[in-house]
């Protein structure tokens, strides 16, 4: 796969002295869904706007296919849809108008056949002659998806897009992602929901503070940074934990009654095995055991931890 | 160029004059209505006549004048500062635009409309009074450069202006008082010595100046000082917008 976006050294600071992106070197593979996980204020949306042409960059460059976006700003801009956080739209348009004139605005001919497809796949069809001021939260939402997708963009820019956002909706749009890279339609989403990146992603990149602090395949990741818990559950509470077990380094819960064993699973020897034969020997019995793999919302929040 | 960009602008500027038809077009008509009745005939019947011409035709030119910078610069500022306000300019920004196709789209829009109104209010006034326009070819010059001229500048304002007070203040403090200052309802020949020296400091007066020589052949000050001025404010604003443009101004940082 080759990289549709390229961003090198790309730094900004804002007018205020404020240090929003330091050195942000990042690749985007062709037709990958690629989530940009980070807490507020990371950078995000910084990012995510230079790209597209809404901030200017301080320092460093980027390409879109090959397009550089300052000399070639056309052809990379006519690529790329962006579906921003903050639902803004002129609230006294029709639907219709507001996502031909969107068409219009990246250059392309009008195609009503293409619009109302678009506007059908998102369910806005049957609102297409009100005004986005009568449009639900969720409705409008909607709307900013089919403006940016009207122009027919080759990389999609998805802004927090379920911030806010109820099930039914959260579906459709996830469904939507995925026809979209089947189309070959390259995905870069930002969110703060985890679960929504290790539903979706291809590839996880963690920005936090203005710098990528990870680049990782999604299942990479969790295969390298993941964690293992095995809980057992006591026959009879512990007061203490007894002698012979303490370099397994294990939490017994308050009430004594359970205990957890937290191991790195790529480990050549876990010492799952040597855990469970020191517990007979000390006499301590269990009625149950449960394993489980650390999410990537874990994995999220040690990575940021270890940040100095 | 994007021509289909400066089209999508353009029609949605248009369609919202149409949307605010009320505001946009009656109200003007209404208030030179009101101009004609107060200014036309209860100062009109103390002043019948300045240069030869009837007090009421006289104030025509300078009617429209004063129509034409207060629309231009509120239809221009508007169009720009409401997307900043409630943030589409996003989609703007991130388009295949250059800023020349930004400029022509909002400043002709908005010209667009002001000139729609000035011709109008011409038409008003000709139900009022009898009118003459001498040079055509001048008048529709002036016209069209005034509003241009003065539709950048309202864009400009649209940028700087970081509240919706900021965008009303520089069309009320200044604009309003120069228009009103700049001879729209008089001769600056009627001014006593020392503030018809202070008058020729007002742009206004060359714009008023040169549009009413088009209408009767009489000027306050010489066509080509008019014609001259109208352009180098012109050029100010084209200069301005520029800067702007190139430094991402309020728009890009």
């Amino acid at each position: 796969m080759s990289s549709i976006i390229s961003i090198s050294g790309v730094t900004k600071t804002y007018a205020t002295g404020f240090k929003a992106l330091k050195e942000i070197n990042l690749d985007i593979e062709r037709g990958e869904i690629f989530a940009l996980l980070g807490p507020n204020g990371a950078g995000k949306t910084t990012l995510i706007s230079i790209v597209c042409g809404i901030v200017n960059r301080s320092s460093g460059s980027v390409s879109v296919d090959g397009h550089d976006i300052g000399k070639d700003y056309r052809a990379a801009r006519s690529l790329i849809g962006l579906v921003p956080q903050e639902l803004t739209i002129d609230a006294f348009e029709t639907v219709w108008a507001t996502v031909n004139y969107s068409r219009g605005l990246f250059g392309k001919a009008p195609n009503p056949a293409f619009v109302e497809k678009v506007l059908r796949d998102l369910s806005l069809w049957d609102k297409k002659d009100s005004k986005a001021i009568t449009l639900s939260g969720g409705m409008k939402r909607r709307l900013m998806i089919a403006k940016a997708l009207s122009h027919e963009p080759r990389v999609l820019f998805l802004d927090e897009p379920t911030a806010g956002v109820d099930v039914e909706l959260r579906q459709d749009m996830w469904a939507m992602v995925r026809r979209l890279r089947e189309d070959g339609v390259t995905i870069i989403l930002t969110t703060h929901y985890i679960e929504e990146a290790e539903a979706m992603a291809d590839r996880v990149g963690v920005i936090n503070r203005g710098e990528i602090i990870l680049v990782e395949g999604k299942a990479e990741l969790m295969r390298k940074l993941g964690r293992k818990q095995m809980k057992l559950e006591l026959r009879a509470p512990l007061a203490a934990m007894p002698d012979g077990l303490s370099r397994y380094a294990l939490e017994l819960s308050p009430d004594g009654s359970q205990l957890t064993y937290t191991y790195d699973n790529q480990s050549d020897r876990p010492g799952v095995a040597s855990l469970i034969r020191d517990l007979e020997a000390a006499g301590v019995q269990f009625r149950d055991l449960d394993t489980k793999n650390s999410s990537l919302e874990e994995i999220f929040v040690s990575l940021l931890r270890q940040e100095p | 160029m994007n021509l289909r960009a400066v089209w999508a602008i353009y029609r949605v500027e248009m369609a919202r004059a149409f949307r605010t038809v009320l505001q946009s077009i009656i109200s003007p008509v209404i208030s030179t209505s009101l101009y004609f009745v107060v200014f036309g005939s209860a100062i009109g019947s103390r002043i019948t006549e300045i240069d030869g011409i009837s007090y009421g035709a006289f104030i025509v030119p300078g009617l429209m004048m004063l129509s034409l910078l207060t629309q231009s610069i509120s239809n221009a500022s508007f169009a720009i500062y409401f997307p900043k306000f409630v943030g589409s300019i996003y989609e703007l920004l991130s388009a295949p635009v250059s800023y020349l196709e930004i400029i022509i789209a909002y400043v002709g829009g908005a010209a667009t409309k002001s000139m729609i109104l000035g011709l109008i209010i011409l038409g008003t006034a000709a139900l009022f009074v009898p009118l003459r326009i001498e040079h055509p070819f001048w008048m529709i010059a002036f016209l069209v450069l005034t509003a241009v001229t003065f539709s950048l500048f309202g864009f400009i304002i649209g940028i700087w202006a970081k509240t919706f007070e900021q965008l009303q203040l520089v069309p009320l403090l200044i604009v309003t008082p120069l228009t009103f200052l700049g001879g729209s309802f008089y001769s600056i020949h009627m001014l006593p010595g020392i503030w018809k020296t202070v008058t020729l400091f007002n742009p206004v007066v060359y714009l008023i100046s040169g549009f009413r020589w088009s209408f009767y052949g009489k000027a306050d000050v010489s066509v080509g000082v008019s014609l001259g001025m109208t352009l180098v404010f012109l050029a100010v604003c084209i200069a301005i917008v520029a800067w702007i443009f190139r430094t991402g101004y309020r728009l890009r940082n």
